[in-house]
């Protein structure tokens, strides 16, 4: 069957080739199919797995284990240490990140000294740490520092500049030193994410803008930083995500405020250990998937005007198609998780 | 407004030991164009990133308008501006890169408001009037609320000039805007400046465009070795050169 064309010659039949096979794709749905179902054989026949006592009830006129009030205000723990910690971690880590790449040598050398320090500290360490660092001092306030030994030098043995004070054991133990322990050990791992997403952006851009007139500080909100995000955010999911996790270590504070410490009181009490750590790993599961969605939006606000995820998926289809695979359509622009 | 646009003395850079500028002197007049050629790695492009303070110099003066780029002279000492003052300095020069250098993040329009609604502080709606006018002038009044990255090279370009012109430059840099550009999109961007030009805007452009700067050009300089070569109305120098070293670069270019 052919058509004429304008400049009379026949266009060729449309081109119906038998697709390439792929064998090993069948052989891998039948592998899969099999472990799938023997894993449900086990989820749903073996009673082990207790799962009344999960969701309905741990026992008379009681709630699931998930469902319980103390673990429903433990996962309200995580969630706002994983929070507060993250807008540390990050609010800190970008200024270290620009006190590195500052050309001022000693501004440069503090950033690089604390993403050492707060490096090389396991967050465990820190933890327990920052709970007993209320032994340092007796009281902690804002107001003159060195005020009592100022006081010294001209004979006022009493002298007390501080504002306000607060006794250092009631501020430091618990949230707010696991707060700080992970925010700040945080920080540090975000003050390299950002540094490597600003040094991503083309040195063009920041000469554009300062040859526009552009101070700066615009030149690193206006133009800088909102590019740097687009590798920024990536690994801050990870992080985030890695937080959430690492919230279970305030327990060693300690803090019980705190999801994986409450689910596990459960299981002390109740001497049951397998439904209890299903409990916990199903939480972490559902609070990890909605952080992926929330992930999912921000990167593609921040790609608009790229389109690099589609291209990244256009680029890979192509890689396919040269091996002999079918090039699947690229979907519309916009980031993949 | 003095009757030197650009007035650069004796201008020295060196980046570490390699000597990139070795005493460049020239002067541009308002409403002139001055083109300037000369093989790679000559300094063309340190010269006229001195010119805005992209790159400071280890010696000599430039002034933009009676302006001393850079530095204030008080009691026979130079003190060096502070970040704001440089800034301000800035706007009133604009610049156009090789590689264009648009914010990718931003649409056309958002490009062209950025530098007056952040820097100047001005009226949103009037600088976005402006904005479009600006692109219409340039050809892209279709283009507004692309992005960068949905533009061929000679669009992007043009949207970079009217990204400079939205500041109301007394001045414009050019650093081979064209020579980034597939060779069917070299035209309309040198058309964008020459439309420019016969507007009395002062411009000093870098170029391979032998053609734009003969018909063009007001004055021509050719560098070499981090000295101007030679100097002279473009006719004359592209079409009679005197120096050795300006013929045999001529005779590749053209
Ligand atoms: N930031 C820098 N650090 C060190 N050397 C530099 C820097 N910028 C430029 N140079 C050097 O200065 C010399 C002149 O560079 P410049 O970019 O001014 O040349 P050009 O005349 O513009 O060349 P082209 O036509 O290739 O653009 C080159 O040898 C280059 O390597
Ligand atoms: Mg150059």
């Amino acid at each position: 069957m052919t058509t004429e064309t304008e400049t009379g010659r026949a266009r060729p039949e449309a081109i119906k080739a038998v697709p390439v096979r792929h064998p090993g794709r069948w052989v891998a749905i039948a592998v899969l199919t099999v472990l799938v179902a023997m894993f449900l054989h086990l989820v749903l026949t073996n009673d082990r797995f207790n799962w009344r006592f999960i969701f309905v009830s741990m026992g008379e006129g009681k709630r699931g284990a998930m469902f319980t009030g103390p673990v429903l205000e433990g996962l309200r723990g995580t969630l706002l240490l994983t929070v507060l910690a993250m807008l540390i971690g990050v609010g800190l880590g970008i200024v270290v990140a620009i006190m590195r790449l500052s050309t001022n040598p000693i501004l440069s050398s503090v950033a690089f000294v604390y993403t050492w320090v707060f490096r090389a500290l396991p967050r465990l360490v820190l933890a327990i740490l920052f709970g007993n660092l209320g032994i340092l001092w007796e009281r902690i306030g804002f107001g003159l520092p060195f005020d009592q030994q100022i006081g010294n030098l001209f004979g006022i043995h009493d002298l007390n500049a501080q504002f306000y004070s607060i006794k250092a054991t009631d501020l430091l133990s618990g949230f707010l030193a696991g707060v700080l322990a992970l925010g700040l050990s945080e920080a540090a791992y975000m003050a390299e994410i950002v540094r490597a997403g600003i040094q991503s952006v083309d040195e063009g851009q920041s000469e554009a803008a300062s040859a526009l007139g552009l101070s700066r500080g615009q030149v690193l909100r206006r133009i800088v930083l909102p590019q740097a995000m687009r590798v920024i955010v990536p690994p801050t999911g990870n992080e985030t995500i890695a937080m959430v996790k690492d919230t279970s270590l305030v327990a060693f504070v300690p803090v019980t405020f705190e999801l994986f410490f409450q689910l596990q009181a459960i299981s002390s009490r109740t001497f049951v250990v397998l439904p209890v750590l299903i409990a916990a790993c199903l939480w972490y599961l559902i609070i990890c998937s909605v952080l992926m969605v929330v992930q999912f939006f921000v990167e593609r606000y921040f790609s608009r005007g790229y389109g690099t995820a589609g291209k990244a998926r256009m680029r890979l289809s192509g890689l396919a198609a040269e091996q002999g695979g079918a090039a699947p359509t690229p979907g519309p622009g916009g980031a993949g998780i | 407004m003095t009757d030197e646009m650009v007035r650069a003395e004796n201008v020295h850079k060196s980046f570490g030991s390699l000597e990139v500028l070795k005493g460049i002197d020239l002067v541009v007049r308002p409403g002139e164009v001055c083109c300037v050629l000369g093989p790679s790695g000559s300094g063309k492009s340190t010269f006229l990133r001195c010119i805005n303070h992209l790159e400071k110099i280890n010696a000599g003066r430039i002034f933009v308008d009676g302006d001393l780029i850079g530095y204030r002279e008080r009691g026979g000492k130079l003190h060096e501006l502070k970040e704001k003052e440089v800034a301000a300095q800035r706007r009133a020069i604009g610049m156009v890169f090789q590689r264009f250098n648009l914010f990718p993040h931003m649409t056309v329009l958002q490009n062209v408001m950025e530098a007056p609604c952040r820097v100047k502080r001005e009226n949103k709606n009037e600088v976005r009037d402006r904005a479009a006018a600006l692109l219409d002038r340039v050809g892209l009044a279709d283009k507004i609320d692309g992005y960068p990255s949905q533009l061929s090279g000679g669009q992007q370009q043009r949207v970079a000039i009217a990204r400079a012109l939205a500041m109301r430059p007394k001045l414009m840099l050019f650093d081979e805007p064209t020579s980034a550009l597939d060779p069917e999109l070299v035209g309309e961007v040198l058309d964008v400046m020459k439309d420019l030009a016969r507007d009395g805007m002062t411009m000093v452009v870098v170029t391979h465009e032998i053609g734009f700067a003969r018909e063009v050009g007001d004055s021509l300089i050719f560098m070499d070795g981090g000295v101007v070569v030679e100097q002279g109305p473009p006719r004359e120098v592209i079409g009679n050169p005197q120096q050795e070293r300006t013929q045999a670069f001529l005779s590749k270019v053209l």
